[in-house]
């Protein structure tokens, strides 16, 4: 064999790096076609209401334009996710702010502004709902009924159970309620959504930035009513996505594509800024409701958890958030008894979607938030706390998983400590604290996140991967697996290449196109480096296989003889090519009905440690430090894998203490940068990225996912901080200067408070009311 | 359709454009006046361009869209002249006009920092200057600054080190890191996540674009490498 030394673990260069920094890649607004013309959107301007009415003004020259409403519509009105309530374009009711209505085309971009701002619509109001509270009133109107929910206003629940929790709360010494909240939060990809979009007899085409061609490919179909060999999705490279490029593709795919059919022409629609931030989805809101028995010496003795999200106006990709949530919300622990009710509900806000963490971030946040109030009550140590309840191998998560993987949660937990000199710090701050206006903590979260789709996600995705030598001899990896920055191709490439014994500068990847790659499954839910790349080495694997089948390989050969090899396979054969199917593990077992078993087939395990600091005249809170020690499987690429890292905290700590939505009835307020502030490179600690790797039979070489995990912990770990620098519990995020004002300079907030009794003054029973 | 042309096209965008028609400026009616009404609600984001007419070097074409004004300046090293309507700016000239798409626009408001270009060696957001004000000025965008043979020591950097992931942001995090070269800025790592903090990263690549240009920073201090 050649390559000697590993590809795989290397810090291979990534593999569309030269493009990037030479200026060279092509994002969708970068490309332009013969006769091509613009597209925009006439939005809702109010959150509910009946159209009456629909008015071109004057002053445009109406007869040059393109003009779509959903009379166009060849197919069906809906953009497809899980159900067909989301319209392609208002009918009749308009269900949230910023909904499209119609849609213009016109060569001129300028005009085009102009002529959106021209149409006016006329509404029938209808009362409205923006929050989980109001959804959920007993006098609530009405906003979504649909058979396909489990009543008004709720999209999807789940009931989770684990043993008998009703036995448990009478032998508690203790029982510990809390509550907490997350906001909405924007994935804020530097390139904004954009499409263009192509329409003839042949069929219809879409080039797009975006992270599942295949899912805006379904939707295509179903608006068409074509079959899908005359729908064809091709992404382009993606300037970011951070999961806000998974389901909205479908809708502005679909709305170019109607353009593009009526008028005869390409069409281009990107949207600005503004538009984008206003109109796509964002992070879900949520609250999290915990009711926990615990034993006198710091033992979960059994929980109830409500959980809830804000779904927005449609049920898009809800119900999968709300499962990824829910499974989350037990965290890395022991619980002999636990209940989770969990629920979506309507509100009339755009649809909520997609975002890096998928529903974990807002249960862990809450569960990692309530730890520290159970250990403070308990009176021990937050640390202490988790020790006595970690999952141990051999142990069963809430959903009844036996954890067979060899983890090491406390010596991980130990490591991480060290590493940030938890100890020391906590003793220095407790000493200097009093006497500074600066009041510095260090807290800590630990959690973990489950790679791949959820439960029998995997087994109904039925991923195929393929790879085909080209006509100079290298493999080329086909898969509709995309690259938005998180390291697609470079890892792929690096998996096919160690598996072939060749060189990683001779694998090459395609360009998704749904012509020409088969599915892989969507580019979501940290499942492309485990799933995806296991399926790259077993079509690696089968293409050495079906080479030394022919004769044409040995055992053992060089690059160079691999090469010939390849050449000559193709000249007897016409062409070389391997394939690889997903296969469930026999040992995986999901009950979709009473959600109990495998919830995922491997999870990565982690401590993070943020050290902050809150300044008491301006309330302002920063990161000041911050470690983060995971177990990953096996770092495929270490500073691909560490980029991850440092990213997914970035944007973690934008989620803590910096990204807020403002909404106004369910309109986005500050859909800009000014105003929604996200960190810069002046505003992020020095983050100490640490790894451990425990190699998993799932995952390519031992790999599990990595994407999403780095997203979960900074929020409570800075919030734990928060808490310790200031001895005031704050239980929401985003938390801003002004919220830390809010109680800060008013005592009685705090006092209210019930969560700042000390234990020896609350009582052994610490709040009696039922969630 | 014919797929194999489309792709071709998109991988040499500069074909395509050949055959563009001159779309911009056929349908351009706003009037400075209805232009700047309408600045109230929305600011300099509905600001797209109202190109003339688009020329290269030594062919000035004639002006048919109102208002239109010569305008002469030198990008990447080759005198350009163009006929522009004086609300384009210069983001959308580079990006429409010019056909150096290498510039992004992230949001057009100043704010991101993905439009950063050179004008006269000083780093500024380009979607927030109006073409026609830079006459005679020296602009350098992304594609001036290397080639696949010859890269500028901080797109090398930035490859070496990964400083970039969806890389959309990418041109101008490197152009703004030549242009911080000359300023005066203090020597530590602090000193230049400060210099860089007008250029937002949202996959969070900011401890590798530092690394990279303090590592290009003691190369030019060290070697006088002439970055």
């Amino acid at each position: 064999m050649a390559a000697k030394e590993s590809i795989v673990g290397s810090p291979a260069l990534r593999y569309e790096g030269e493009a990037k920094v030479l200026g060279y890649a092509k994002y969708i607004d970068d490309l332009h076609f013969p006769q091509m013309i613009h597209g925009a959107t006439v939005r809702s301007k109010f959150p509910r209401g009946r159209i009456t009415a629909i008015r071109y003004g004057e002053g445009i020259p109406w007869d040059e334009f393109t003009i779509v409403t959903w009379k166009d519509i060849p197919g069906e009105n809906t953009i497809v996710h899980l159900l067909k309530d989301h319209p392609c374009l208002v009918q009749e009711i308009v269900n949230h702010p910023e909904e499209p209505i119609v849609l213009l085309a016109h060569p001129d971009k300028a005009l085009l502004r102009k002529a959106v701002d021209a149409v006016t619509i006329e509404y029938e109001p209808l009362p409205a709902v923006f929050t989980i509270e109001e959804s959920e009133a007993p006098d609530a109107p009405v906003i979504w009924n649909s058979e396909a929910g489990d009543s008004p206003n709720v999209f999807k629940t789940y009931l989770m159970e684990k043993g008998h929790v009703e036995d448990v709360w009478a032998t508690a010494d203790y029982i510990i309620e809390g509550e907490y909240s997350t906001g909405a939060q924007e994935q804020f990809y530097i390139e904004n959504n954009g499409v263009i979009a192509e329409y003839s007899e042949q069929g219809v085409t879409v080039w797009g930035s975006m992270q599942c061609p295949y899912y805006l490919h379904h939707a295509l179909q179903l608006a068409f009513g074509l079959p899908e060999q005359k729908c064809r999705v091709i992404q382009v490279e993606t300037g970011g996505a951070f999961g806000g490029k998974e389901d909205y593709p479908s809708v502005i795919g679909c709305h170019a594509a109607l353009l593009a059919m009526k008028s005869g022409r390409p069409v281009k629609m990107v949207y600005d800024r503004m538009e984008d931030m206003a109109a796509t989805t964002k992070r879900h809101p949520s609250r999290t409701r915990h009711r926990t028995a615990v034993s006198k010496d710091g033992k979960l003795l059994g929980g109830e958890i409500e959980f809830a999200i804000d779904g927005g106006a449609y049920v898009t990709l809800s119900p999968v958030v709300l499962s990824r949530g829910t499974i989350h919300a037990a965290g890395p622990y022991n619980w002999p008894h636990l209940r989770i009710r969990a629920k979506a509900v309507a509100t009339n806000c755009p649809p909520h979607g997609a975002f890096r963490g998928f529903g974990a971030p807002q249960s862990i946040f809450g569960l990692e938030r309530h730890m520290d109030l159970i250990a403070k009550t308990v009176g021990i140590t937050p640390e202490e706390l988790r020790r006595r309840n970690f999952l141990q191998p051999g142990g069963t998560t809430a959903t009844g998983q036996l954890i067979k993987d060899p983890i090491d949660l406390n010596g991980m937990l130990t490591r991480a400590l060290e590493e940030s000199g938890y100890h020391a710090k906590r003793a220095e701050f407790a000493k200097t604290n009093p006497t500074s206006p600066i009041k510095r903590g260090i807290g800590f979260a630990t959690f973990m996140h489950g790679a791949g789709f959820t439960g029998s996600g995997e087994r109904r995705l039925n991923s195929l991967v393929a790879i085909e030598v080209d006509d100079e001899g290298k493999p080329e990896i086909l898969v509709s697996s995309t690259e938005f920055g998180q390291g697609t191709n470079t890892i792929l490439c690096q998996v096919a290449a160690q598996t072939l014994h060749i060189s990683y500068k001779d694998v090459r990847i395609a360009q998704p196109d749904t012509d020409r790659v088969p599915n892989s499954g969507p580019t979501v839910a940290s499942r492309t480096a485990m799933i995806v790349g296991k399926l790259v080495e077993d079509a690696s694997h089968n293409l050495l296989t079906c080479m030394r089948a022919s004769g044409l390989l040995e055992e053992t050969y060089t690059p160079e003889q691999f090469c010939h090899a390849a050449l000559a396979y193709k000249q007897q054969h016409g062409e070389l090519r391997a394939t690889a199917r997903y296969q469930a593990p026999d040992d995986i077992f999901w009950d979709d009905d009473k959600y109990h078993g495998d919830a995922y087939p491997a999870y990565a395990w982690a401590v993070y440690v943020a050290e902050v600091a809150v300044d008491t005249r301006t309330y302002m809170a920063e990161v000041k430090n911050f470690w983060a020690l995971q177990e990953v499987g096996k770092v495929l690429n270490p500073v691909l894998a560490k980029g991850q890292v440092e990213g997914g905290v970035a944007q973690g700590i934008g989620y803590a203490i910096y990204e807020k939505c403002v909404w106004k009835d369910g309109v986005m307020a500050n859909n800009q940068m000014t105003n929604y502030i996200m960190p810069t490179s002046a505003d992020l600690p020095p983050i100490h990225v640490l790894f451990e790797e425990v190699p998993s039979i799932h995952g390519p070489f031992g790999a599990k996912g990595i994407g999403e995990l780095p997203m979960d912990g900074p929020a409570p770990a800075i919030l734990n901080a928060i808490e310790e620098a200031t001895g005031v519990r704050f239980n929401h995020c985003p938390l801003l200067p002004e919220d830390i004002f809010d109680k800060l300079a008013n005592p009685t907030l705090i006092s209210a408070d019930s969560s700042q009794l000390q234990p020896a003054v609350a009582g052994p029973v610490f709040s009696g009311t039922t969630p | 359709m014919n797929p194999k042309t489309q792709e071709s096209e998109i991988a040499k965008p500069e074909t395509a454009s050949e055959k563009k028609p001159p779309a911009f400026g056929t349908y351009s009616s706003l009037s400075r006046r209805s232009f700047l009404t309408g600045l109230g609600a929305t600011g300099i984001a509905t600001a797209s361009p109202a190109v003339a007419i688009a020329s290269v070097a030594d062919a000035p074409a004639t002006p048919t869209g109102r208002g239109a004004q010569t305008v002469h300046f030198n990008i990447n090293g080759k005198r350009q002249t163009v006929q522009l309507e004086p609300r384009v700016t210069l983001l959308d000239c580079l990006r429409e006009v010019v056909q150096l798409t290498g510039t992004k626009k992230g949001c057009d408001h100043g704010q991101c920092g993905a439009c950063t270009v050179l004008v006269n060696g000083r780093r500024i957001n380009s979607c927030l200057s109006f073409a026609v004000m830079h006459e005679g000025d020296e602009i350098t965008t992304i594609e001036g600054l290397g080639t696949p043979e010859a890269m500028h020591p901080m797109q090398a950097a930035f490859v070496e080190h990964d400083g970039y992931q969806c890389g959309y942001c990418t041109s101008g995090q490197i152009v703004s890191a030549v242009g911080m070269l000359k300023e005066s800025w203090g020597p530590a790592d602090k000193d230049v996540r400060e210099a860089m903090s007008g250029n937002i990263c949202r996959c969070g690549a900011y401890p590798n674009i530092v690394r990279a240009i303090q590592m290009v920073r003691s190369r030019v201090s060290q070697q006088g490498v002439n970055a």
